[in-house]
């Protein structure tokens, strides 16, 4: 236990202890229902989805442009749908335009698309400072754009959820789709970074 | 609700701490409990259709705020759960008490009952200038307070509708359904020479809109119209 402002308080830990126990003790966790949920969120919803939906779009037009007209549909192709992921719209980035994704009033994410939230989107730091000063958060976090590039920051704060659509670097030309796949980090993703050939 | 979540923009925070691509994202959680948080959450609003997330946003922002910047993440998604759960009657605040054998601690009442969605609001156009209605809501609301009274242009509007958050956010399930519009702001609009250049789209609701008064602004449908008739000439 902690003492904070003179009064005990429990650890988060203990908190979600007793939450459980107390749904438990009155028969409300339905069979396997918090084991399939926890699967999802640990192996399903990954970025590596968003990988492939991004090289499949680098390498077929047709796809793109579904993608950027109906993100949700072309997602769905992949079975990339589902919970805080069922209107998705890509955001396309251009050597001068560069997409980040926030959600400064909480942690909004499409969660198969991308994965959960990192704990530093999360964070007050991201949430707060984003917004105002895109470029040079960035710039903190290792992505210095050039002084032509835009910075458009989208805040997620209804039930949109974005993925970025990176532009493809030089250098990757007649890359097979799973190569393609690995530049696609999840930081690519969320628009904090720009792929990267070694 | 003017809370201390409402976090885009304000000043004094220090450095995010990441540096690009310097995490694997395996394992997600990185303590045993942490799945619960989410978990326990779809219970209640997934499974047992208790309650929104809209109201678990709600939730966590009633959560009194030297609590809320002291408390991790997914504690807060614990905390905003608990209190959702107590207040449908399912738990009590006494059983959560002798289960953690101290004061479990809930987010504050709501000092609202939410509204209805606004009635008038019109439909917008990709290219129209619009402005968010300069409204102080108690309740739940889904506008940051950066751009409230500010004029932006309409980038998309949704091909589907959702229940309006102030409603639904307090519980409403008759709460009206309405498009959401993805509105582009320059940044220096918002905050001057604080700001860096650029843009931000915000992702609002129909009814925290109206046309912008001033439409001499040119529209991205106008400019593109002039250009062609310029070409034309």
């Amino acid at each position: 236990m902690n003492e904070t402002l003179g009064k005990p308080v429990a650890t988060a830990e203990q908190r979600a202890r007793a939450l459980h126990q107390a749904l438990k003790q009155k028969g409300l966790l339905p069979d396997g229902f918090l084991e399939g949920f926890t699967k999802s969120m640990e192996q399903d919803w990954d970025p590596a989805n968003g990988g492939r939906v991004v090289a499949r779009a680098w390498v077929d037009p047709v796809y793109r442009q579904l993608l950027l007209a109906d993100g949700t549909a072309a997602c769905e192709q992949f079975g990339y749908t589902g919970p805080q992921g069922e209107y998705i719209v890509a955001l396309e980035n251009t050597p001068t335009l560069q997409n980040v994704i926030v959600c400064s009033l909480c942690s909004c994410t499409n969660w198969p698309v991308l994965g959960l939230a990192p704990e530093w989107y999360k964070s007050f730091e991201y949430r707060a400072r984003l917004v105002r000063e895109g470029r040079t958060v960035l710039r903190e976090l290792g992505e210095d754009l050039p002084a032509d590039v835009t910075v458009r920051v989208w805040d997620t704060t209804a039930e949109t959820r974005y993925m970025v659509l990176p532009h493809r670097p030089d250098g990757t030309e007649g890359w097979s789709q799973e190569q393609l796949a690995s530049l696609v980090t999840k930081d690519v993703l969320i628009g904090i970074a720009r792929p990267r050939v070694a | 609700m003017d809370g201390i979540h409402d976090l885009g923009g304000t000043q004094g925070f220090g450095e995010v701490s990441h540096k690009i691509n310097s995490l694997k994202y395996k394992p997600v959680f990185h303590q045993e409990w942490e799945h619960l948080a989410y978990g326990l959450l779809f219970v209640g609003a997934g499974h047992m259709e208790l309650f929104s997330v809209d109201e678990i946003r709600h939730a966590i922002e009633r959560i009194d705020t030297r609590s809320y910047f002291a408390s991790s993440y997914y504690d807060r998604v614990v905390i905003g759960t608990a209190t959702l759960f107590v207040e449908y009657g399912v738990i009590t605040q006494e059983e959560l008490d002798t289960l953690l054998g101290s004061e479990f601690l809930l987010a504050l009442p709501a000092k609202s009952g939410g509204r209805s969605g606004p009635v008038g609001s019109d439909q917008f156009e990709v290219g129209d200038q619009v402005t968010v209605r300069d409204e102080f809501i108690s309740g739940h609301i889904r506008v940051p307070a950066y751009v409230r009274g500010k004029s932006g242009v309409i980038l998309h509007r949704t091909t589907e509708k959702w229940p309006f958050p102030d409603a639904i956010g307090h519980g409403d399930r008759t709460a009206e359904l309405q498009s959401t519009y993805h509105v582009q702001f320059s940044a220096k609009d918002i905050w001057g020479s604080s700001a860096d250049e650029g843009f931000v789209v915000v992702d609002l609701f129909q009814g925290y809109l109206d046309m912008a008064p001033d439409q001499n602004v040119p529209t991205l449908t106008e400019l593109k119209a002039r250009i062609t008739e310029g070409a034309e000439a």
